[in-house]
């Protein structure tokens, strides 16, 4: 950085204008596509995040099914041209991470003792990033899961949270994201039950913060869940429309 | 295996029954493509990008310039790369996974049409002469897979060459997020497909016209007419008669896919 930047300013607006528990725009189109059994299409800031699902389908090979429930497969990946630096396709350290906590995410709204011996794919691509990548992928995620008709006992609703410039923010871009003393925080949420189903972060904080961030995100993944709602309600409208 | 494969033998018997009616399955006439929209620069981190709906077809370009060392033997020409990744959510049968023989053949026919018909100028993509030159990475994504993937393949590569900016370089290094102008795009090279179900020849088939096709047919021409790749594909076989009548209908075909790139 060539000069110290202030994330946010007297008037308490970001860098961007936002205050500072403000998202950036989301936009979330379900049923984009035709072969998957459920799809969506979210844009939410820069980022842009394409997800297909397929499922229950049997778990192949057959030593991997689990008599007792449905296995989550929920995969992060980034398109070679989705970041400033052109990415390998092939699957990063990172990305199997991500698919990894994700899947877990998922998993608990997910009525996965109702399906034993399958698994339930869920697939989603960057196409676009600007920081908070995992957390666009888990949200639509979600969405497609409903659009495919599959059975939850809620969405998952997600969200980063963090600090740059020794305030606690929302939604963090990538230049926030790069604050000398900025902690980057994952949430997810089933917004009904207040049950966090994924955190992970990097940085240092102090407890008071911790528990400040974890109001902040809950707060944060509530306005998330409208956008899922909204883009849901939307395509049911418009099914029963071609009905009539 | 498709998970529902006796579905897909009787949507096949329907195409070679309409077939014997001279009728498609989609009531196309048989030279006729399926809607073609096109849309460019969409991804801000991508140099250009392109999405081409053919149909129920989905497919993603996204160009990224790379600056890389020049082959000893081409020590003044940039290079370029050509990828195809067969998303698993496009199909259910697409595996997550290395990049399957159908990925390799998109990509490598993409890649001959591209090349072949000179559509970029490799001397204009050095650096500097044996040190530094262009690595021009092409990578599609198949988001749906409709059919006919080739094309949609092809228009989207060639789309999103067609809408890329060139990196700035500065002192050995990249500048991120600033460009020094637009790619130069010197031909439009376009691939266009048929395929032969029975003895009828038709453009552009559609996923289960290509269960029912016997052998396919691609080839990729210029504006100026001439032809820049070719691939035959299938386990049966053309007569001489028919390669003839499928590049005369390339050329036509080429002409009006062109038309809508520009």
């Amino acid at each position: 950085m060539d000069e110290e930047l202030t994330y946010v300013n007297d008037a308490g607006l970001r860098l961007d204008g936002r205050k500072v528990d403000e998202l950036r725009p989301i936009k979330i189109t379900p049923s984009v596509l035709t072969r998957a059994e459920g799809s969506c299409y979210l844009e939410w800031g820069r980022n842009k995040i394409l997800v297909g699902v397929y499922g229950p389908r049997e778990a192949l090979p057959q030593h991997i099914q689990d008599p007792t429930k449905s296995i989550v497969n929920f995969v992060y990946r980034m398109a070679s041209f989705s970041v400033p630096e052109r990415r390998n396709p092939r699957p990063a350290r990172r990305d199997i991470e991500i698919s990894m906590v994700c899947s877990n995410a998922l998993e608990r709204a997910l009525l996965v003792n109702r399906f034993p011996n399958t698994k339930i794919d869920i697939f989603t691509y960057i196409m676009d990033s600007n920081a908070g990548t995992r957390v666009a992928a888990l949200t639509a995620a979600s969405v497609a899961l409903a659009d495919a008709g599959i059975p939850m006992t809620d969405l998952v609703s997600s969200v980063a949270i963090g600090r740059a410039g020794g305030t606690l923010i929302t939604d963090l871009t990538k230049e926030e994201e790069d604050a000398p003393d900025a902690v980057d925080m994952a949430f997810a949420m089933l917004p009904n039950t207040e049950e966090i189903v994924l955190m992970q972060m990097d940085g240092e904080i102090t407890k008071a913060e911790f528990d400040e961030l974890v109001e902040l995100g809950s707060k944060s993944c509530k306005k998330v869940y409208e956008f899922q709602k909204d883009a849901l309600k939307g395509k049911f409208k418009q099914n029963d429309e071609s009905v009539n | 295996m498709e998970s529902d494969s006796a579905l897909w033998e009787l949507k096949k018997e329907k195409v070679l029954a309409k077939m014997r009616e001279n009728k498609r399955i989609d009531d196309r006439d048989f030279l006729q493509y399926r809607d073609i929209k096109i849309e460019q620069g969409l991804f801000q981190n991508a140099e250009g990008s392109c999405k081409v709906t053919l149909g129920e077809t989905v497919v993603y370009a996204g160009v990224k310039m790379v600056p890389g060392d020049p082959y000893p033997d081409m020590p003044d020409e940039g290079t370029i790369s050509v990828l195809a990744e067969f998303m698993p959510l496009a199909s259910p049968t697409f595996e997550p996974g290395p990049p399957s023989k159908e990925s390799n053949e998109l990509a490598r026919v993409v890649d001959r049409g591209i090349r072949g018909g000179k559509c970029l100028d490799s001397k204009a993509l050095c650096i500097r002469a044996g040190e530094k030159v262009w690595v021009v990475f092409i990578d599609m994504y198949i988001a749906n897979d409709g059919g006919n993937l080739f094309d949609a393949g092809s228009l989207a590569s060639v789309g999103a060459l067609l809408n890329a900016k060139i990196p700035k370089y500065e002192d050995d290094k990249l500048v991120q997020g600033e460009y020094s102008g637009d790619l130069e795009v010197k031909t439009l090279p376009i691939l266009t497909t048929c395929a032969k179900i029975g003895n009828t020849i038709i453009a552009d088939p559609s996923l289960v016209e290509e269960k029912a096709m016997s052998a396919r047919f691609s080839a990729t021409t210029l504006e100026d007419g001439r032809i820049c790749a070719i691939q035959k594909g299938g386990a049966y076989s053309f007569t001489k008669d028919e390669v003839k009548r499928i590049m005369d209908i390339s050329m036509e075909k080429g002409k009006e896919l062109r038309n809508l790139l520009r």
